[in-house]
């Protein structure tokens, strides 16, 4: 609950700065996910009294975080009109390194650093190959989704990583925190922050949002595509890479298939979120609590004694349900802003 | 990808060159698919002479059989992906299909039943992806990623943890027998009729004419009046009953209907398809390059497992794979628009004109 | 511009046609389960127990035995199949591991089993990811001479020749139950943390946790919940959080799948659960000792996968050696593991699980 507050409590500065239409509707977008999750959340509270005790919420949050990271990058690619589908894999080997070298004794600062290191390297190969190479992004990362997985089995073989190799401290740093707030929310909460600031109030931020909506107005406009094209997937690769830093801290097992599949509950958590796949909409808050409400889901359904065969049906169906409602919810804006657009000729500020 | 607005730098290309000169791109996608179709022959050829027990009967049967679903639903997988749409539900409509037929089977229904319906299954589900995408405008990316959730889903509440097992024996014959003494599987003759059907509508009719259109400019196919709704939600069906026509004969091949036969299946026909040349952006293709590809990959397989090359290797052969496919055409198209630009420089201004064009 | 209407034209005919012909076959009453069920148990398959065992047959040199663990790169089926490498080298013979990189890829799995017996392998020892899916191939492959044998998790027992076992499927199930006994004082709410609903050993030792706890000292015992985390460790966790919310009085969970059991007790060792909702189940000495030595975990247990793996490749010499066929009541020689009886279903037993706890866990490293 504490997270969800975050991006409730943050929207007044921005209606403030950059007021408009467009901002109202995001929002709009972003309450809505939000309503549906504490409805949810209470409706669930009420069946099952011990949902939402300390406990509860803590795990809520932890179960979060790391789908919540990872779909920050991502959100942070497909407002390009992109998409990275190697994130599971980057993710998994990202744990393992961090974990190998953990191993050895060392500094778990370090280690958290070797993985968002790893992660960043991965994530500029992406990259170049997606701005230089100018091909489809699915396809490519496809291709880097299977490479990184097949160098990781390579590289791992059969070892694991289990709880008795990490230092002490690491672990707990996984599932402690203040009270029913985790540590690693807060570090969740501060990257997503920070993130949201980057997007919206730097101008290369906001190149990010132009290039997704139209990349041919935004080259023309001089905003330098491959660069920014590069400089999502380096954020989408080192997101991913921290993620799987707390994915070791929070799981303390990794073995090579860590990750694998994770990209399709990545996309899903994003698209959810409201950032469509067609690029230049969205937001990173809208992306963390389509994360959050996926994970929310997948607890609920176990307290309240749905049996997991359903689990999956229902998140595919709400995936759906989440597109088709964003797309009429689309529609009816573009009709108003069209009408807008109609009465005052000159204002045109595609955010 | 759907947005008619989508794929900047593919459209950019295609805007400049085939405008008017429907050739150039002829030129590009067959180069690159008589590449995979030599690439193949070379592989075949070479694993004939080099490797062991990899030219008998009995291999070359298990090496069709196992690729026979990814080249089924290869089939009208390409001719979606030339008109600029994506199914990525595929193998969740194949595990469904399965999944039905096993708890209808289960239920004492007999098999002659169940086949039809499971394809009229597929016909569901695929309108409902066609649906979605066309009357909505949603893209067909994140449609199907969440159809691929919800079929998968579907099937495990179908089935449950059942496996289901004792189909009559002819049916199980059919499913892994081969011709007489040939290495042929008695599944590949079906196979052929829908490959031949297939090149007949993409490359011989105005159906197939159409669906080049609608991939390269869905606007200009419209104004050109093609209707384009419709021609894409036909061709989401289509991928909707081969992929349960492909479920039924996976259970059938292995035996075994599972909630969750053929998982991942999706990513192997795309890989395949877009070995093949299939242009992911649409527009772009030929049926004969898909189905190169996915035999290339199939034989590749075969061969990497018979001298011995670990699974975690194919995986990673198999990516990089896919990333020269995407990459090698348009390194080469550029290298040849770049050669082709500085020809233009040095001649005159009409023949530079004739070049680029 | 006839065509344009032609496809949607042409899909309703389809679909008429399909009805119609459904319609029909279910007038004219086809193949059905029942119709088969009577010839399909007549005919077992592919099974050629022509051959007669020679006991004192001489081991054959040269022989390749393959490996096809359920996935490669899995810890566990690594120390499996590397206790399978020693023996099977230590008698001569070649061996050789392959495998699929997913633990559901079985149709990767049927096609490694054609593989090999492209290769001719004199014998396979394979895990089976699902029970019927694997059977043709394995017929063929015996057909070309190549004998079977299935460890931790068998096919049909038409398809095979041997199936080492573990240990048997009601000693695990009811040690559990009695570990779990034990350490809740035969009071209480238990739950089952499962892997996949499809996963046949699973379910087994499953129907023998519940017949053992219908025994009279177990009556305060309730096991109120079977829940599946898929063998993956998200799922694991969020569905021990589910028991846990749901079950605000549970006082044990029994996890017989080595994912679960470590999923479960990383997230009791992070909870304020941890030491009050006890947990036993299968997992490896190296996975759970963090957890044991914290004080999460009382004990647990596992056979010694690294002597599945070995005995799995004496059986296969011996079958391929010709010294035994598979029939029960045939005894044969494991080298240092001593002798073994083939029992029931063609299936060699490996012996009883270990009880692993606080005061030997350091003695084991596997």
């Amino acid at each position: 609950m504490t997270m969800t507050a975050k991006p409730a409590s943050a929207a007044p500065p921005e209606a403030a700065s950059t007021s408009g239409f467009l901002d109202r509707v995001l929002k709009v977008r972003e309450l809505a996910i939000l309503v549906v999750l504490v409805l949810m959340l209470l409706a669930t509270q009420l069946d099952n009294h011990a949902f939402l005790s300390e406990q509860g919420i803590k795990d809520l949050l932890l179960n979060a975080t790391i789908l919540v990271l990872v779909a920050v990058g991502q959100a942070t690619v497909v407002i390009t009109r992109n998409v990275d589908l190697s994130v599971g894999s980057t993710m998994g080997i990202t744990a393992f390194a961090a974990g190998e070298f953990l191993r050895g004794g060392g500094n778990p600062l370090v280690g958290v650093l070797i993985a968002i290191a790893l992660g960043i390297g991965f994530g500029v190969v992406n990259g170049l190959l997606v701005s230089l190479g100018q091909v489809p992004a699915l396809v490519v990362t496809l291709g880097t989704l299977y490479i990184i997985r097949g160098l990781d089995s390579i590289w791992f073989g059969s070892k694991q990583i289990t709880a008795a190799d990490l230092p002490s401290g690491f672990a707990d740093f996984g599932h402690n925190g203040f009270g029913a707030v985790p540590y690693l929310a807060l570090l969740t909460a501060v990257v997503l922050i920070v993130a949201a600031y980057y997007l919206r109030s730097y101008r290369s931020g906001r190149d990010l949002y132009a290039l997704g909506s139209s990349p041919e107005a935004a080259r023309l406009a001089g905003v330098p595509v491959r660069k920014r094209i590069l400089t999502a997937y380096i954020v989408c690769g080192a997101l991913a890479g921290l993620a799987g830093a707390l994915y070791l801290a929070r799981f303390g097992n990794v073995d090579s298939g860590t990750g694998n599949g994770y990209e399709l509950t990545v996309v899903s958590a994003v698209v959810v979120g409201g950032v469509a796949f067609t690029g230049g909409s969205g937001s990173v808050y809208g992306a963390a609590l389509g994360a959050l409400l996926l994970t929310s889901i997948n607890s609920v359904l176990p307290s309240i004694g749905v049996s997991s065969v359903w689990v999956q049906a229902i998140d595919g169906i709400l995936l759906l349900l989440a597109i088709a409602v964003d797309r009429v919810v689309a529609l009816r804006v573009a009709a108003v802003l069209r009408k807008r657009a109609a009465q005052t000729r000159s204002a045109i500020h595609h955010a | 990808m759907p947005e008619p607005t989508k794929s900047p730098q593919g459209k950019a290309t295609s805007g400049t060159s085939g405008g008017f000169a429907v050739p150039a791109w002829a030129r590009d996608s067959l180069r690159w698919d008589t590449v995979v179709g030599a690439l193949l022959v070379v592989l075949l050829i070479c694993s004939f002479s080099m490797v062991d027990n990899f030219g008998n009967a009995l291999n070359l049967s298990f090496l069709i059989g196992n690729t026979l679903p990814i080249a089924l639903i290869a089939l009208p997988m390409t001719m979606l992906v030339i008109s600029g749409e994506i199914d990525l539900s595929v193998g969740s409509t194949a595990g469904l299909s399965g999944a039905v037929m096993g708890k209808l089977w289960n239920e004492g229904m007999s098999i002659e039943t169940i086949i039809p319906l499971c394809v009229l299954l597929g016909v569901v589900c695929g309108l409902v992806n066609g649906l979605l995408v066309t009357r909505l405008g949603l893209p067909s990316l994140a449609v199907t990623i969440g159809t691929l959730a919800a079929y998968r889903g579907i099937a495990q509440i179908v089935l449950g943890s059942n496996s289901v097992t004792d189909f009559p024996q002819q049916y199980l014959d059919f499913g892994s027998g081969r011709i007489g003494g040939t290495f042929i599987p008695q599944a590949a003759v079906p196979w052929a009729v829908l490959l031949v059907i297939a090149v007949i509508v993409l490359h011989a009719t105005p159906v197939g004419r159409s669906l080049f259109a609608v991939g390269a400019s869905q606007e200009a196919a419209r104004f050109a009046g093609i209707r384009v709704k419709r021609l894409k939600l036909s061709m989401f069906v289509a991928t909707g009953t081969v992929s349960a026509l492909t479920g039924v004969f996976w259970a059938l091949h292995y035996a075994s209907a599972r909630y969750d036969n053929a998982t991942g299946l999706e990513l192997s026909v795309i890989a395949g398809v877009l070995l093949g040349g299939i242009d992911f952006d649409g527009g772009k293709g030929t049926l004969g390059g898909a189905v190169a590809g996915v035999f290339l990959l199939g034989a590749l397989q075969n061969v990497m497992s018979l001298v011995n090359v670990s699974a975690q290797s194919q995986i990673l052969i198999t990516g990089v794979l896919l990333v020269i496919s995407v990459l090698a055409p348009r390194v080469a198209r550029q290298v040849g628009r770049a050669r082709a630009r500085r020809k233009a420089a040095d001649a005159a201004p009409p023949a530079a004109a004739l070049a680029t064009g | 511009m006839s065509y344009r209407t032609a496809p949607a034209r042409r899909a309703a005919a389809a679909v008429a046609v399909v009805a119609a012909v459904a319609i029909g076959a279910t007038a004219c009453g086809g193949t059905t389960k029942k119709s088969t069920d009577s010839d399909s148990t007549k005919s077992g398959s592919g099974s050629s127990a022509a051959a007669s065992a020679n006991p004192s047959a001489p081991i054959k040199k040269g022989l390749t035995i393959a490996y096809l663990p359920k996935q490669v790169n899995n810890p566990y089926f690594t120390i499996s199949d590397n206790g399978g490498k020693k023996a099977v080298e230590a008698l001569g013979e070649k061996y050789k591991e392959v495998g699929t990189s997913s633990g559901t890829d079985t149709a990767g799995q049927v096609s490694y089993v054609n593989t090999l017996t492209q290769q001719q392998a004199s014998a396979i020892a394979v895990s089976a990811q699902d029970p019927g899916a694997l059977c043709t191939a394995l017929n063929q492959a015996r057909k070309n001479g190549v004998k079977v044998v299935t460890y931790d998790s068998d096919t049909n027992t038409n398809c095979r020749d041997a199936f080492v076992s573990q240990a048997s499927a009601e000693d695990l199930g009811r040690t559990e139950v009695q570990l779990m006994a034990k350490q809740i004082g035969n009071k209480g709410q238990i739950a089952i943390l499962s892997a996949a609903q499809t996963a046949t050993n699973q379910n087994t030792w499953i129907d023998f946790m519940k017949d053992e706890l219908k025994k009279p000292e177990y009556k305060d015992i309730q096991l109120v919940k079977v829940a599946y985390g898929n063998d993956d460790a998200q799922a694991s966790f969020q569905q021990t959080q589910g028991l846990l919310q749901q079950y605000p009085n549970l006082k044990g969970i029994i996890s017989p799948t080595t994912v679960g059991i470590k999923a479960a007790a990383q997230y009791l060792s992070g909870s304020k659960y941890k030491g009050k909702v006890q947990l036993t189940g299968l997992g490896t000495p190296n996975d759970m000792r963090a957890y044991v030595t914290n004080g999460t975990v009382q004990s647990f247990e596992l056979w010694d996968p690294a002597k599945l793996g070995a005995l799995a490749g004496y059986t296969a010499v011996a079958l391929a050696s010709g010294q035994i066929t598979g029939a029960p009541g045939e005894t044969f020689t494991a080298g240092d593991m001593g002798s073994y009886t083939i029992g029931k279903d063609s299936t060699v037993v490996l012996g009883k699980p270990t009880v692993f706890d606080k005061s030997n866990i350091d003695q084991y490293h596997f």
